[in-house]
């Protein structure tokens, strides 16, 4: 195992869901982002960072409109990478970006570079399990975990093909859709999570469209982790100053944290 | 039963979100069943010639080509198809084909609006639902095709990202495609895309090449010495010089959108200047900066203003086999004068971009023999754009 991958294993806690936070590098700037992430962190088992792209196909309306932001703000791949540097000591940094800001930079340039920054992971919603064997084969040279998203569309076949290849965790989308949209906590979701168990060994962290303490908890309940990106990107977009709301994300990330305890009974804070 | 070709050399593959492969698996599985089943290909032709009036004459434009000094001018009149354009070819079979698969909501992306008019032109014909993706910058300026859509019954959802042209009006139908690939089939336009949109296009295209080789041989007697057709993402293209790439004596030359001139950054000359990479599934030649962050084209053609290109052209390029070169907004608007003016036809500005390439090199090609044009679309749609960049008093 990578070291990356055996880093973000060890973030997952036992006895209840990990917490996944998604914070767009250089949205509404870098420095602001930073400190974000920072303000999250304590909070945060992984923390995904978004590099910004200008063609982002699995990203939502608010996703977009951030990334949008940070690249009219002069966000570069670099920077977000010196961001995930300053991050080191807090939870395993998980970077998400396109396909094609990995091929500009050369793959094994860009997951050495990740690397030294001290990156555990990497998602690529647009590199599906059988394309870009030579990707995977830098991020692995480089102790890079590629974590892989499965979809409630993917056949068996294919999910048998992400448990081969999935490393630290795996990226369960909730639903057919982008980024951001409406969600709907049920018996279909439970059922996709049971079928990645059989065929994957790692971490299942669920995406998508999870908003609420509320919905984390019932899906904390079966799944190991969930992730929250378009909520958090919309309460910096709500906040009188976008800049400085690190309180605020804090204590959405901490209340998040406390319902994933719940949902499996264990006292808060312990 | 041959499989759909995912690659052309090291360019096309599929990076998209996984949602969408269990889709694109189930369409390259139709149209393996289907490209050469009886029944199937029964229903495109009649339709191909009784609806849309095919095949479609190649004409030879004496005048046009005593301007450019070429004795032996012809012109693939695909501005006579129904529609106004090629694109009604692949719109009818792709929206064939999801009837078949079952589906009964269709979307599409336009960017000149007439792949979006004949994918309405086709949802109609069939009674299915349709929806066409289109940049608000392309509204404007093709304000004609939108009535049309609209006329047809196909709702037209405007894309404010970016610039408002092509590229974000494709990723916006990718997205749509994403969130409900269930029951909707998208019917790609151009050559481009994940696989095995790029497949299915060209042989759905391919009826352009295959006439006009049997047409300039009953004709002439002969192969011509050059073909040459405008590439945005290339569906036009492809399809004629898909009929001609195993004939070596042909030259065969694609005209990519310089726009404002290659040097001024402002143009959509991915295959002359850009640099490998993936934009909306495929990885092919790419406008795009240093970081990968995909750039935006530019061209006074809504159709050619794009920054990627059909994983094959990609491929046509690097093996040589095709050339490419690239023409001005002015240069084509020179040829779409020339054109309405030496031969009573105005050319879609596309098209005129394909003719303008004569102007440099009309002499040349003489030498080699007959030189035959894809004159891939009609102007009626520009004629507001052209009549202003030509400064025409109504």
């Amino acid at each position: 195992m990578s070291d990356g991958a055996a880093r973000i294993a060890a973030a997952f806690p036992a006895d209840r869901a990990a917490f996944i936070p998604y914070v767009m590098g250089g949205f509404p700037d870098v420095a602001a982002s930073l400190a974000h992430a920072r303000a999250i962190g304590p909070h945060a088992d992984v923390l995904e960072i978004g590099i910004p792209y200008s063609d982002p196909l699995a990203d939502g309306p608010t996703i977009q409109a951030a990334g949008q932001r940070a690249l009219d703000a002069g966000t570069r791949p670099g920077d977000v990478l010196e961001m995930a540097e300053e991050l080191r000591g807090g939870p395993p940094v998980v970077l998400m970006t396109y396909v094609n800001l990995l091929m500009a930079a050369g793959p094994r340039a860009f997951f050495e570079r990740a690397a030294r920054a001290g990156v555990a992971g990497m998602i690529v919603p647009d590199l599906p399990i059988d394309e870009g064997d030579d990707i995977r084969d830098a991020a692995a040279r480089a102790g890079v975990a590629m974590v892989p998203l499965a979809a409630p569309t993917t056949t068996d076949r294919r999910m048998a093909m992400i448990g081969r290849r999935a490393a630290g965790f795996t990226y369960l989308v909730s639903v057919a859709g982008v980024t951001g949209g409406e969600l709907e906590v049920g018996e279909a979701l439970r059922r996709f999570v049971e079928r990645a168990r059989r065929a994957v060994d790692t971490p299942l962290a669920v995406g998508f469209g999870i908003r609420t303490p509320e919905q984390a908890a019932a899906i904390g309940a079966f799944a190991d982790g969930v992730v929250v990106a378009s909520q958090l990107i919309r309460m910096i977009e709500a906040s009188p100053d976008p800049r400085a709301c690190g309180p605020e994300l804090a204590a959405y990330a901490e209340r998040l944290q406390d319902a994933l305890r719940a949902a499996r009974n264990v006292p808060p804070g312990s | 039963m041959a499989e759909v070709t995912q690659r052309f050399g090291p360019f096309g593959g599929r990076y998209v979100p996984e949602t969408v492969i269990a889709a694109l698996d189930e369409l390259a599985d139709a149209y393996q069943r289907l490209r050469d089943d009886p029944g199937f290909r029964g229903e495109l032709e009649g339709l191909l010639g009784a609806y849309v009036g095919r095949p479609t004459p190649l004409y030879r434009a004496r005048r046009l080509g005593e301007a450019y000094g070429i004795g032996r001018l012809y012109l693939k009149r695909e501005d006579l198809c129904h529609t106004g354009a090629h694109k009604i070819n692949n719109a009818l079979g792709q929206v064939l084909l999801a009837r078949r698969m079952g589906k009964r909501r269709i979307i599409a992306e336009t960017g000149a609006g007439q792949h979006g008019v004949a994918t309405a032109t086709a949802a109609s014909l069939f009674g299915m639902e349709c929806c066409v993706y289109m940049g608000r910058l392309d509204m404007r300026r093709q304000r004609l095709n939108v009535i049309r859509m609209k006329m047809l019954g196909a709702e037209v959802r405007p894309v404010d990202a970016g610039t408002g042209t092509l590229k974000h009006a494709t990723s916006e139908a990718i997205r749509d495609w994403v969130t409900n690939v269930e029951g909707t089939h998208y019917v790609i336009g151009s050559a481009v895309g994940p696989a095995p949109y790029p497949e299915i296009v060209a042989d759905l295209q391919r009826v352009i090449g295959d006439e006009t080789r049997e047409q300039i041989l009953a004709e002439e007697g002969r192969l011509p010495g050059t073909v040459v057709a405008c590439v945005g993402g290339g569906s036009n293209a492809i399809g004629m010089f898909r009929a001609f790439l195993d004939d070596a004596e042909v030259a065969i030359v694609g005209v990519e959108a310089a726009g404002d001139g290659i040097g001024t950054g402002r143009h959509g000359a991915s295959l002359s200047v850009g640099r490998p990479g993936v934009l909306h599934g495929s990885y092919s030649y790419l406008l795009q900066d240093d970081d990968g962050q995909v750039a935006e084209a530019h061209s006074i053609s809504a159709g050619l203003d794009y920054p990627g290109v059909g994983p094959q052209h990609s491929h046509l390029r690097d093996t040589g086999r095709v050339r490419y070169e690239a023409v001005t907004d002015a240069e084509a608007l020179e040829a779409f004068s020339l054109t309405c003016g030496t031969e009573g036809i105005i050319p879609a500005l596309e098209s005129s971009h394909a003719l303008a390439v004569l102007a440099r090199e009309g002499r040349v090609m003489d030498a080699a023999g007959p030189v035959v044009v894809c004159l891939s679309g009609r102007g009626d749609k520009d004629v507001d754009q052209a009549s202003a960049a030509l400064g025409i008093d109504v």
